[in-house]
């Protein structure tokens, strides 16, 4: 019950804020009273023809997915499913989960991000105070973007109670091509050439020869993996644009339906990590083109390391084997080079005691995020430390 | 008419030494003559104006940084301002206030292909950017009518949007990253050329806050490849019910057009006289649809669309086959605004989202309220996001003619929140809107969003007066009266 949330905050104690609890290891431990948003799970309204959806944040993924679907609708950033990481079932994610952890999957690339999509929202702020922000119509810029703050603020600056997302039509066809046999600059060069080609590309990525593929793709091969979206017509003209841009440059298969769609939910889920409990998984956001340069660096350093590039070379997730000291902090960050950030996804407490989750901030930004932070958490009590403060 | 803050003597008093420490931190850039200050008394909102104090005209961010510096420790007011085409006042000047004007910050730092990014000085216009990237076939997709001339700078703290955001979005969907100065002058880079935040977005809450919170002075935006066709659809509707109905029936059919426009009839009529984009003068509504994308795509979509208009009784649909033809159908509507400026002395554009849904409950509302205020309107419509942008006609020379035009006004903002839309959908809050913010918000709603700017500049020297109504907590105090005045930048289109 919303009352209880209100009760909680206002006993002022320190809370540990959780959606489905399909996460249960990201971030920095919590030491405070459980206090889980799962009852709240009630549609508020769903108008298809105006793209919008209002929801509580407890409503699991699946049904919302299922709802949108029956009206041939998706969340266009492509949501990722990390229970498996994090040792929990699958589906057991919550629209609330997705938007406090801002996890896109890889059609953030050409759809944009889960903050793009919020819309609106209503949270309590630390001091039990209810606030709105945002609307419910696509296009609004009256007073400050609180939701997009709060969207990836890990329920560090409210609890939300309702949230606005935009939906959009979901694609009929989806299919992706396959450059099977290249790597290093070449791969890096596909994947910008298609990027910057007229193809609509809606999701590329590159797997490396050492990544376990379940016998989704050509067994150990680099591939890069281009995935086209929308009306069949279309999808088969751009399809066809881009074999003829890339021809001669690897070899090239398509896949259709379910192989297209297993092999995208697999990256997008991290599903090589989940199956390697044993190892500490980072996640870095980098520029495209720097990509393949911070993997290669990574498993220079760290030769037993695996990983694979997602957003068009932008998003690298990695697997470092368990048990160094910092689960390879100095490594991965010194590779990052000024330009992105990375954050250790999964690794034990005691690491993660030792290491920042997050990316550490230069000393006047984290001044400033430590400034907004108390503004909407006087007293610290929500996810403290969660995020490193 | 809004009430400023009042001045405040102890900065006035200070005028001269501040004049001396801002001509040594920024040598040649300080305006402080009566005549030249005069110039930059007004943004686009020109019923509002006011004379600043000084101006400044950094050209780089150290000079951007000195200038906040000297501002801050002397405990001195600082307008942002871009190209200053903004339409809420959120650039208007205060008279204890200096005045940073960044359009000399107009170099373009970057372009980088094969990262889809180009990296600009803030005072760098929105179309530059475009025309930049032109000859290998990129461009900046968010497109405000003001794009050759308003600055990048100006759109970040709008967050604006253009005709083509319902497929593309606005501003903030098209950044990677910024560069800030914060008012005590620390410089700040939030995002680069890699995507999503690794902490707080800071980005996103920057993005459309009205010059509250910092001063951009570098831009990082994403560039896109340009489709490779664009076709457009014109098509006239007996009843506005049924122009509403078929633009629900067209996203309901999965369709995102890359454009979805909606005229009524006496914006319509206005274009026709002026430009003749050959536009039927016997229909209540007139409905634009671009599709963008591949070939084949745009062609199969394109019928689509048709059949939906068509069986949602519109007239016969007209379909570019050209695109001289596509530019045509556009003439009228880009024309509309001008064109609703020739037959009235003034007009006053509004900017208020609704819920497509409630499009022809809101114009018969709107209807009736002509009469009641003895003012006509005319309505160009963003219909795809729902975004409306009623033209009240009036004469500023009629005594008291204004002030009905600003309770018209706000009465159709308020009807936009009434059913559940927003007060403003692009041209942002500024001086504007401000007093109205309490109609969609609650004194709770507005106290966070007042948290926010505290977090940023808690002395709230940076733009007071803007955007909210009170400034309570780290606010000072007072109110002062504005003067009016008239449109600039008439040539600009606007739609």
């Amino acid at each position: 019950m919303l009352s209880d949330l209100l009760d909680a905050v206002r006993a002022g104690q320190n809370l540990r804020v959780t959606g489905g609890g399909s996460k249960p290891g990201l971030g920095h431990a919590v030491a405070g009273q459980a206090l889980s948003v799962s009852c709240l799970r009630t549609v508020i309204s769903y108008e298809p023809a105006e793209l919008i959806l209002v929801a509580q944040p407890g409503l699991p993924l699946e049904e919302l997915k299922a709802l949108l679907s029956t009206h041939g609708q998706a969340l266009a950033f492509d949501p990722p499913d990390l229970g498996p990481l994090y040792g929990q079932p699958a589906g057991g994610g919550t629209l609330g989960g997705v938007v406090a952890t801002g996890l896109s999957g890889p059609g953030r690339v050409k759809a944009g991000a889960v903050r793009d999509h919020v819309l609106g929202m209503t949270a309590i702020a630390g001091d039990g105070r209810v606030f709105r922000s945002g609307g419910k119509v696509v296009k609004n810029v009256t007073g400050f973007d609180l939701p997009k703050l709060l969207t990836g603020a890990h329920g560090t600056l409210g609890i939300m109670t309702e949230i606005v997302v935009k939906v959009l039509p979901s694609p009929p066809v989806s299919k992706t091509l396959v450059l099977a046999g290249i790597e290093g600059a070449e791969a890096t060069r596909a994947l910008a050439d298609a990027l910057g080609s007229a193809a609509e590309v809606g999701a590329a990525a590159f797997t490396p020869s050492y990544l376990p593929l379940d016998g989704l793709l050509p067994d150990r091969t680099p591939c890069v993996l281009l995935r086209l979206d929308g009306v069949a017509v279309s999808v088969a003209e751009r399809l066809s644009a881009l074999e003829q841009l890339l021809h001669g440059r690897a070899a090239m298969a398509v896949l259709a339906g379910d192989e297209s769609t297993m092999l995208w939910a697999w990256l997008r889920d991290a599903a090589p990590l989940a199956e390697r409990p044993e190892l500490d998984v980072w996640r870095l956001s980098v520029p495209p083109m720097a990509g393949m340069g911070v993997l290669s660096t990574i498993r220079a350093a760290i030769p037993r390391a695996i990983g694979w590039l997602d957003w068009g070379g932008g998003l690298i997730w990695l697997g470092l084997p368990g048990g160094m000291a910092d689960a390879g902090a100095s490594v991965v960050r010194g590779a990052l080079g000024g330009d992105g950030h990375a954050t250790l996804m999964r690794a034990p407490d005691a690491v993660k005691a030792l290491v920042p989750v997050f990316q550490p901030l230069p000393g006047p930004l984290a001044a400033l995020t430590a400034r907004v932070k108390a503004q909407f958490d006087p007293a610290g009590i929500l996810n403290p430390g969660l995020m490193g403060m | 008419m809004p009430t400023m803050p009042t001045p405040d003597p102890a900065a006035l008093s200070k005028r001269a030494d501040l004049l001396r420490r801002l001509r040594e931190a920024v040598p040649g850039g300080v305006i402080a003559d009566e005549a030249s200050l005069r110039a930059y008394d007004t943004d686009a909102l020109s019923a509002y104006r006011q004379m600043p104090m000084l101006v400044t005209l950094p050209r780089n961010t150290a000079e951007v940084a000195a200038i906040l510096r000297i501002c801050h420790a002397m405990g001195v007011k600082v307008v942002p301002r871009g190209a200053g085409t903004g339409l809420s006042g959120g650039a208007l000047p205060l008279a204890d206030g200096v005045l940073l004007v960044l359009t000399k910050l107009s170099r373009i730092l970057e372009i980088d292909y094969d990262n889809r990014a180009v990296v600009v000085q803030s005072g760098v216009t929105n179309l530059a950017i475009s025309q930049a990237v032109d000859e290998r076939g990129f461009y900046y997709a968010p497109d405000p009518s003001s794009q050759i001339a308003c600055s990048i700078g100006g759109n970040v703290a709008e967050n604006s949007g253009g005709v083509h955001c319902l497929k593309y979005g606005v501003t903030a969907n098209n950044l990677l990253g910024i560069e800030v100065v914060t008012m005590e002058g620390e410089v700040l880079r939030l995002g680069g050329k890699h995507l999503d935040s690794g902490h707080y977005d800071l980005l996103g809450v920057m993005t459309g806050s009205e010059g509250l919170l910092g001063v951009v002075t570098e831009v990082t935006v994403r560039i896109r490849p340009k489709p490779a066709l664009a076709r457009a659809l014109l098509v006239g509707f007996d009843r506005t019910v049924d122009a509403g109905d078929a633009v629900a029936a067209i996203i309901a059919a999965g369709i995102i057009p890359a454009g979805m426009e909606m005229m009524d009839r006496p914006a319509i009529h206005a274009a026709e006289d002026f430009v003749k984009a050959g536009y039927p003068r016997d229909v209540d509504a007139l409905l634009i649809v671009e599709l963008d994308g591949p070939a084949a795509e745009v062609d199969a979509l394109i019928a689509q669309v048709a059949t939906i208009t068509t069986a949602h009784h519109g007239r016969p649909p007209r379909l570019s086959n050209s695109e001289s033809e596509r530019l045509a159908f556009w003439a009228g509507r880009k024309a509309a605004f001008p064109a609703v400026g020739r037959i009235s002395p003034d007009y006053m554009c509004m900017d208020g989202t609704i819920p497509r849904k409630a499009l022809p409950e809101v114009l018969s509302r709107m209807a009736a309220m002509e009469g009641e205020y003895g003012l006509r309107v005319a309505n160009v419509f963003h219909a795809g996001d729902g975004n409306l942008h009623p033209l009240i006609l009036f004469d500023a020379n009629k005594p008291g003619e204004l002030e009905k035009v600003e309770a018209f006004g706000a009465a159709i903002l308020r009807l936009c929140v009434a059913v559940g839309g927003v007060l403003t959908g692009e041209h942002g809050v500024g001086i504007e809107k401000r007093d109205l913010m309490p109609d969609q918000f609650t004194a709770d709603d507005l106290e966070q969003q007042t948290r926010l700017k505290c977090a940023f500049d808690p002395d709230s020297l940076l733009n007071p007066g803007k955007l909210f109504p009170t400034l309570h907590r780290c606010a000072d105090s007072g109110w002062m009266q504005v003067a009016g005045g008239r449109l600039p930048f008439p040539d600009l289109p606007r739609f």
